[in-house]
């Protein structure tokens, strides 16, 4: 299980990265692109919101895997779709989260950062994706949590992470089942719960600080 | 010598409403023009268009002479020569006073770290809110967020700066103070059109008042003019409002 680790947490951390920065991209399509960047950005996200992830990776691991089998083994090519299939998916889901939080952004501050003679794309950058990026972290917080435990789906196709481990062990030891599935519920708690926590709370006072996140 | 601003003959219609029907004006280097007029009037359209933040459906606004509609200007450029204050500050709410003045010199002007910060701590100083650079727009009253306001337009060193309603948002007990650094501005000589109903301050500093109402320049006047001798009945009636809503009769004050 000390060798599945590492791998859950790679596949986490490697999706979110590559759906974060689709996810940027679609939801700037979205926002401020004309009507076919918009047309296409919001067809990808009904698609991939739409596909279980399961199928999502048979699709890349199983149909696919020719395209993956540049990396060298075996190991690596269903690695590389499985980030495929998380990130991809992902993608679909952050750019909701983007769109939402750029979209909540005053118009004021657009209106103000062009009044003083920036470009919009120096507006959006410096002004709208800042602050459009501090409001996304508590539904990204959110993602992180589903993206990590969604990794575990990934033993389906042979992925030696958290779950694949842990099954094999106890193919061998069938007695020490349920003390073994349940050290690796208590895995994932631990990389779910605090990160969600403390990020959650220490983001939700920073933006009360800055007047962003409304209510309250 | 050339105006400042020329305002040639504006209309603006959102769908079927005509907002703006036909409004001209010109602003010499120098003036303060105040425009006042029951809401709804387009006052503030009127400003946005000056600017370009809402394009008219017809008409034509020279800065210096040169139009802000000709398609070959740069429209960022001649933006940068119009300051633009609004009713509602809006500050960049993730960024500290100091560098909500900055960033416009630094990013749109060019300037280097240094210039830009050296010119915020000048546009800083002159509303008086130097002590407070390093706070947030949240952690400030409405009335130091609008003195930051005007030192990010007056950063930019512009030709005029436009103030819709500066005072509007703002409690009764933080209008003076946002009033006072606009008065030392008008007698620095800044070419400033103010959109407001503070007729105190339209008394003290304005060469010329606009009263619109229903989209139109209903009338236009000296100070003097408005509260000694107003012609036109909306602009009397209007002007009695704004005095039983302020408590005091500004006619009696001359």
């Amino acid at each position: 299980m000390t060798r599945g680790l590492p791998t859950a947490l790679a596949l986490t951390f490697l999706s979110l990265l590559i759906g974060f920065l689709v996810g940027i991209g679609l939801a700037l399509m979205r926002v401020y692109g004309p009507i076919e960047l918009r047309w296409i950005s919001s067809g990808y996200e009904k698609i991939f919101r739409g596909i279980p992830l399961l199928v999502l990776l048979f699709i890349f691991a199983i149909g696919l895997l020719r395209l993956f089998l540049w990396t060298g083994s075996l190991f690596n090519a269903l690695f590389t779709a499985s980030i495929f299939a998380l990130a991809l998916r992902s993608a679909a889901y952050q750019s909701e989260i983007f769109r939402g939080a750029i979209m909540s952004v005053d118009p004021g501050q657009m209106m103000a950062a062009r009044s003083l003679g920036m470009t919009d794309y120096q507006a959006t950058r410096k002004i709208i994706l800042p602050q459009a990026l501090r409001l996304s972290v508590p539904g990204w917080t959110n993602e992180y949590a589903v993206v990590i435990k969604d990794t575990s789906l990934v033993s389906a196709i042979g992925v030696p992470e958290l779950i694949y481990h842990g099954m094999a062990f106890s193919w061998t030891y069938p007695a020490l089942f349920l003390g073994i599935i349940t050290v690796t519920s208590i895995i994932y708690f631990l990389f779910t719960y605090p990160v969600t926590k403390y990020v959650g709370e220490s983001m939700t006072s920073k933006l009360r600080s800055l007047g962003l996140g409304g209510g309250r | 010598m050339v105006a400042v601003l020329e305002v040639r003959d504006i209309w603006k219609a959102y769908d079927t409403l005509e907002v703006l029907k036909g409004i001209s004006f010109d602003v010499q280097k120098g003036e303060v023009k105040v425009i006042f007029g029951p809401s709804g009037s387009g006052k503030s359209t009127l400003l946005r268009v000056i600017n370009m933040l809402t394009p008219p459906d017809k008409g034509e606004v020279f800065l210096c002479g040169q139009s802000l509609m000709d398609s070959k200007a740069d429209l960022c450029k001649l933006r940068t020569r119009i300051g633009f204050v609004f009713q509602n500050f809006n500050l960049f709410a993730h960024l500290k006073a100091i560098d909500n003045v900055s960033i416009g010199p630094r990013l749109v002007l060019g300037m280097t770290k240094e210039e830009a910060n050296d010119a915020a701590h000048r546009a800083l100083e002159k509303v008086h809110m130097s002590n407070w650079s390093h706070h947030y727009p949240a952690q400030l009253s409405g009335g130091q967020q609008q003195r930051v306001g005007i030192a990010r337009s007056i950063a930019m060193n512009p030709e005029v700066i436009l103030f819709d309603e500066p005072t509007s948002a703002l409690d009764p007990e933080l209008i003076g103070e946002v009033l006072q650094v606009m008065l030392d501005l008008a007698q620095e000589g800044t070419t400033m059109v103010v959109v407001t109903h503070e007729m105190g301050f339209a008394r003290a500093v304005s060469s010329e008042m606009i009263f619109m109402d229903k989209g139109v320049v209903v009338e236009k006047g000296t100070p003097q003019h408005f509260f000694q001798d107003a012609q036109s009945e909306r602009a009397k009636h209007f002007l009695r409002k704004l005095e039983v809503l302020y408590g005091q009769s500004e006619t009696e004050k001359t």
